[in-house]
């Protein structure tokens, strides 16, 4: 293998494992005693034990790290497999583009749309470019741009989630991070055009709901989608970064947790281990949910569409009490 | 008095100051304040006269929402909408202490049903919903009910054709509800975006600490966005900034000033005056929309 294998924290007792075995049946024919080949058969169905059950069942913790996984699909391999006549527009007009967002014109299917996307880098030096897809202002500024643009010609918009959150950084703040994020919100709610938000790996807090609500809300499995960072739930609780575990399971973040809060429509599984062990069927499975989404949103009326978007929004949180309505 | 003799003056007042082994208890809690700015103490009996403005320095100090509707709202104007509405535990959330605990703990502390107090009111004689945070109860964070509350102020003020005003302060999105409280900051967006679609006024005032997802929702899409002397308010906070990003921040970073001089706040405006600058703005911003 040319290109070293990344472990997530949780996989490291079976790459272990893996890696002993390995080592085991290196060992020359000549030399292989009874006991030690009997040793090599444990080992190997201890290998296959843990594989088997390691990824079974995953705790939030566990998916918050196959989401954030170096070689899952990137907002890049969704626009290139699923998108033909790809188009991308840069610059907010004011300040500068960034390369964290990527916003553009793209057809799916057959059908014309405006396409949004937190990006994040395949390598360290795409990276550093794309500041590991932590949007800043005028990256939320160009969307909004792209956002009007979809309203005014009729087309509908999806957007690819997949960012830690917003650029907690001095130059970030001093434009207005809060402000951009804000007029996003503003933008998107009443946009009068289909509205198709897809989870595919992280959704950090505002940074990513800028763009990331709307009529339909697909969810890879591993993805997650989260009011605060495990890390940072952890510190403001415990003061320590090391509780995140203990903070993910807390923060019901989960696409299946997403989903029993009614807030995801759908859930689109992923193959064992994760999306990065076969990219091109987890795109293939995104595509056709999104074509199907679009296709049920198309014959909705504009006025009825954000009618419904806000019906549903006003729907959204639990409140107890004499006028309030019990509820999710 | 000879220069030794003055020393020695000296001396014997350092001896006046209060014992520090005495017991602080029989000064009754809430009398003196000392101004976490210039640090002098100040007889609470003179803060309500300026409403929480330190006399020596100009100090903003922290309103309660109660104190706040006092300042804003025409005299025995404000009536309270959705005070029965409570926060449940929908994530049955538990970590450090349960979530029950803190919103019963808040409760009773602040006297409050929630982060969040809105009414009808006037204010200058104009007709608007007035919303006031207090930072009291969990920081403020904006959960399900004040994301409710939000929404049901901007939702009256379009059916009766009144300004929205409100007063912010907050943590940001309350984590103890998860994905339910980010989800109000898009649920409070659209429903400030629909009084604008109506051409209604809606002004806010950033008071000291707002942060995080109500900076990134309802309190910055004011028509009008005014802010405290001070107040520092931004999406992450500075400690986060700082360590972020690795630097040292600037001087004023996030203050109500610095946010005024890059052009994303209209006018940082003292207390003294905040009744008056409101009432002027509702007197040119509802010509065209209300009447």
């Amino acid at each position: 293998m040319s290109k070293r294998r990344f472990v997530m924290e949780f996989e490291r007792p079976l790459v272990e494992l893996e890696e002993k075995l390995l080592e085991l049946r290196r060992i020359d024919a000549a030399a292989l005693t009874p006991e030690l080949a009997m040793e090599i058969d444990t080992l190997a169905a201890e290998v296959d034990r843990l594989h088997a059950s390691l990824y079974r069942d995953l705790g939030p913790w566990e998916k918050v790290q196959i989401a954030r996984h170096p070689d899952r699909p990137k907002t890049q391999d969704y626009v290139d497999a699923l998108f033909e006549d790809v188009i991308e527009l840069h610059g907010d007009r004011a300040f500068g583009d960034d390369e964290a967002m990527f916003a553009g014109l793209g057809t799916i299917a057959g059908r014309k749309a405006v396409v949004l996307g937190h990006r994040k880098g395949k390598d360290i030096k795409e990276n550093i470019r794309r500041n590991f897809g932590q949007v800043h202002p005028e990256g939320f500024r160009k969307a909004r741009r792209a956002m009007a643009l979809a309203g005014r010609f009729g087309l509908p918009v999806v957007s690819f989630l997949d960012t830690a959150g917003a650029f907690p950084g001095i130059e970030a703040e001093e434009r207005g991070q809060a402000w951009a994020i804000a007029e996003c919100l503003a933008t998107l709610s009443d946009l009068p055009v289909p509205v198709v938000v897809v989870g595919i790996g992280e959704g950090g807090s505002g940074g990513a709901l800028a763009i990331g609500f709307g009529d339909r809300l697909i969810m890879l499995e591993n993805a997650y989608y989260s009011v605060i960072s495990p890390e940072m739930c952890a510190v403001i609780l415990h003061k320590d970064a090391a509780k995140a575990a203990e903070a993910a399971g807390c923060l019901s973040l989960t696409a299946a947790d997403l989903a029993r809060l009614d807030l995801a429509d759908e859930v689109l599984p992923e193959p064992v281990g994760g999306a990065h062990r076969d990219p091109a069927q987890v795109i293939e499975a995104v595509g056709v949910a999104v074509g199907g989404a679009l296709d049920a949103l198309a014959t909705t009326p504009a006025d009825r569409l954000v009618a419904e978007r806000y019906a549903r929004l006003r729907r959204i949180g639990h409140v107890v009490g004499e006028s309030g309505t019990t509820g999710t | 008095m000879p220069i030794s003799e003055w020393f020695k003056a000296r001396e014997d007042r350092r001896y006046t100051s209060l014992d520090p082994s005495a017991p602080k208890t029989d000064v009754p809690d809430g009398v003196w304040e000392k101004c976490p700015s210039c640090k002098h103490i100040v007889y609470a009996g003179d803060l309500e006269h300026t409403d929480g403005v330190c006399p020596h320095c100009g100090h903003h100090f922290e309103l309660t929402a109660p104190e706040r509707v006092g300042t804003l709202a025409d005299e025995d104007s404000f009536a309270e909408m959705d005070a029965d509405l409570i926060s449940g535990d929908p994530l049955s959330f538990t970590a450090a202490k349960p979530y029950t605990v803190s919103v019963a703990t808040a409760r009773e502390s602040s006297g409050l049903s929630e982060a969040i107090v809105t009414g009808r009111a006037t204010l200058g004689g104009h007709p608007v919903v007035l919303g006031v945070m207090d930072f009291r109860f969990i920081g403020a964070s904006m959960g399900s009910v004040v994301g409710e509350k939000v929404a049901r102020a901007f939702e009256v003020a379009l059916a009766e054709r009144r300004a929205v005003i409100m007063v912010t302060a907050s943590g940001g999105a309350r984590m103890q509800e998860g994905m339910l409280s980010l989800m109000q900051m898009a649920k409070t967006a659209a429903a400030a975006e629909r009084l604008a679609s109506a051409a209604l006024p809606y002004i806010v005032v950033l008071a000291n600490n707002t942060y995080g997802g109500v900076t990134a929702s309802f309190a910055t899409l004011g028509d009008v966005v005014l802010a405290e002397p001070g107040a520092m308010v931004g999406f992450a906070g500075p400690r986060l900034v700082e360590q972020a990003t690795k630097l040292s921040l600037p001087k004023g970073f996030q203050t109500a000033e610095s946010l005024v001089e890059h052009g994303m706040v209209d006018a940082v405006v003292p207390r003294a005056e905040l009744r008056e600058t409101l009432t002027a703005l509702l007197g040119y911003l509802t010509l065209g929309g209300a009447s």
